[in-house]
């Protein structure tokens, strides 16, 4: 009996690709992320708490221009997962579930996301420079 | 006329035995991280510096450590049912998928131990 050969469900194969399947996959893959970014938020919070020398290895390695794409990466992340979960709360409340609806805020919370991402790191950068 | 029992009816339970409890637990934590993460997120901009006393001393505040302390629980509780449900739908090998989830199951403990006592280390360390 082959169990594992046959295709099991979700069927991502057999979806035509539009706005709502790939905002839902896009919310599982910034999840994913995002619990990469927890591990980073404890990590950080664990040499915070080891002293100086850890704490500046830490903050060294996140300026470093890997630890920049990353934390950018991590806020984007945020803000859509943010974003896209409360259009998942209203969903569950009933809300917004006409396709044309779910369209429309798929798109609003794509540009939600990127906007407060260049926002956040706007409002930031210029702190640093001030 | 309903097949399910009085119990059952009662604990919520579906036809899978469970599932209620997961789907109310993520959006729970989901809820309670809207004001917690940006709550995080702005209070590091506005930060005077990120070097070590200044955060140390942020941190170190009840009022801080508190939350903190309710970020890390509420973010590692939400990652872990979140990556729980990826792993279950994802990996169709038994063997493997059940070594995963339990691999996950201890790394989200581990995680949630380690930020909530590296926060009482800092806050307790911290001359006020």
């Amino acid at each position: 009996m082959s169990q594992v050969s046959r295709p099991l469900s979700p069927h991502l194969q057999v979806y035509r690709w539009q706005i709502s399947n790939s905002l839902s996959i896009l919310h599982r893959l910034t999840g994913v992320t995002l619990a990469l970014g927890g591990l980073a938020l404890v990590t950080w919070l664990l040499a915070l708490a080891s002293g100086q020398a850890a704490y500046t290895g830490a903050a060294t390695i996140l300026g470093s221009l890997v630890g920049q794409v990353a934390l950018v990466g991590w806020t984007f992340c945020f803000f859509y997962h943010l974003c896209n979960g409360i259009r998942h709360l209203a969903w569950d409340a009933g809300l917004g579930f006409d396709k044309a609806v779910a369209r429309k805020s798929g798109v609003a919370v794509v540009a939600a996301a990127g906007l407060f991402t260049v926002v956040f790191w706007a409002v930031a950068l210029t702190r640093v420079a001030a | 006329m309903s097949l399910k029992s009085p119990l059952g009816r009662v604990m919520g339970l579906g036809s899978s035995g469970s599932g209620t409890e997961h789907w109310l637990g993520q959006r729970i934590s989901a809820v309670a991280m809207v004001p917690l993460t940006l709550w995080f997120a702005i209070s590091l901009v506005a930060l005077p510096s990120l070097d070590f006393y200044s955060v140390t001393a942020w941190v170190a505040a009840p009022l801080h450590a508190v939350l903190l302390v309710l970020l890390v629980v509420a973010l590692v509780y939400h990652s872990s049912l979140g990556t729980q449900v990826v792993a279950e739908d994802y990996i169709h090998a038994p063997g493997l998928r059940a070594a995963v989830l339990a691999l996950l199951r201890l790394l989200h403990v581990g995680l949630a131990v380690a930020g909530v006592f590296a926060v009482f280390l800092i806050a307790t360390r911290a001359p006020l």
